[in-house]
């Protein structure tokens, strides 16, 4: 019974779960916060953008996010060499929070998505699935794909006014793989929780 | 209005980490599908939020006031902070530019801080004004959270990229590392803060501190 309800998580109203149609959501009548979305994506679906978003994950990380060149010298770097370069000095902190949000959170829920759906494809859980399945919550909000790929954007307008820059395959992989994080790890990932 | 019944009526939790409702009948303290605790409100949600709040506006004054970082081109070096970033794309003529980080740099946070302290105050004074409104800011504040990130991105690539000795180098300075601080910080002050206590009048109030007690 406690299956069929849902509680609004901002203020604490309970409501039955309802069926939802494409496109539609569920609102809370109190406070208008989100109850439910529909959820367009079948398990296997799932599985195939995660993957696809592994191969996007290693293109964006090994190859040059952009180059730029000044009189004949030329440079380029990765999302690596951009927190190795925070890393210098006195602010090494902030290159570990640098790497968490666009490197490590990332690559974590991947791996986390590529294991719990390969097991939900036969319809069973996978060992450590409440682990993933808790790992998964707790690495959302620290996984910032979307602002490294503005941030990236940014960059090259900030560097084109005195040299010239040069987007790197790895900028148009971030791209991409960015928006596919955003649909695959989302909240939605929860309701697995009933399907397996 | 009519309004359905909350989870506390109906001895029901929300777990905030798999989002199924759990039966307190029994007085668990952890989800009985995910094994996450349970907490009827996030646990001392208001001295947590002022707490990383004040850390946050604390940080946000070296942030601003200290170069991020410093170019140095042929020989001569200059050093930038974030509003000098601003102003130097406006003066270019790149106002979108110039825009974008000066919302996601300055104008989020100080949203944050403004929205935060209100929702704060609000709380503790058990107000019953506005709070449908009280709520969707606060939904706001979250989604708006991450961005101030932008800059540490932007810094980081631009050093990395920028390394020809004599000709060019641009270095992170101090000033991103109180800057990625005060993301850090205003990031878990909103989470730290409960919206549910929006809600909350000072006849449940009672009850729900009970229950949190034990």
């Amino acid at each position: 019974m406690a299956n069929q309800l849902i509680i609004c998580e901002h203020c604490d109203c309970v409501y039955e779960k309802v069926t939802l149609a494409r496109h539609q959501k569920a609102l809370c009548l109190r406070c208008a916060g989100v109850l439910q979305r529909y959820n367009g994506l079948s398990v296997q679906q799932r599985l195939a953008l995660t993957l696809t978003a592994a191969v996007l994950w290693t293109f964006a990380n090994f190859y040059p996010v952009m180059s730029i060149s000044l009189q004949g010298l030329k440079s380029s770097a990765t999302l690596w060499d951009s927190v190795v370069a925070l890393s210098l000095g006195p602010i090494t902190f902030i290159a570990l929070v640098a790497a968490i949000s666009i490197i490590i959170a990332p690559v974590f829920q991947l791996l986390l998505l590529m294991w719990v759906l390969s097991f939900a494809l036969s319809g069973k859980r996978s060992p450590a699935f409440r682990l993933c399945m808790r790992w998964l919550e707790a690495l959302r909000p620290w996984s910032m794909l979307e602002v490294c790929l503005l941030g990236a954007m940014v960059a090259v307008f900030k560097l084109a006014g005195m040299l010239d820059v040069i987007p790197g395959t790895g900028l148009f992989a971030l791209a991409v793989l960015s928006l596919l994080l955003i649909r695959i790890a989302g909240r939605d990932v929860r309701d697995l929780w009933d399907t397996v | 209005m009519n309004t359905p019944p909350t989870a506390s009526e109906l001895a029901l939790c929300l777990c905030h980490s798999c989002g199924l409702s759990c039966d307190m009948r029994a007085g668990p303290t952890e989800c009985e599908r995910c094994g996450a605790p349970l907490h009827r409100r996030k646990v001392s949600s208001l001295t947590r939020t002022w707490a990383y709040m004040l850390t946050a506006l604390a940080l946000y004054v070296p942030a601003n006031l200290l170069p991020v970082m410093n170019t140095t081109m042929l020989g001569s070096g200059a050093d930038s902070t974030i509003m000098s970033g601003v102003l130097e794309f406006w003066q270019h003529g790149a106002w979108d530019i110039a825009l974008i980080i000066f919302i996601a740099s300055i104008a989020v946070p100080g949203i944050k801080f403004v929205s935060l302290t209100l929702l704060l105050v609000t709380v503790q004074r058990n107000s019953l004004w506005a709070r449908k409104e009280r709520s969707k800011l606060f939904r706001f504040v979250e989604l708006i959270g991450y961005w101030s990130m932008l800059d540490v991105i932007v810094v980081a690539l631009v050093a990395a990229l920028v390394k020809f000795q004599a000709l060019g180098t641009i270095e992170p300075r101090l000033g991103i590392l109180f800057f990625g601080l005060v993301v850090v910080f205003t990031m878990l002050a909103a989470m730290s803060f409960d919206p549910r206590l929006i809600w909350e009048t000072p006849h449940n109030k009672e009850t729900s501190d009970d229950v949190t007690s034990h």
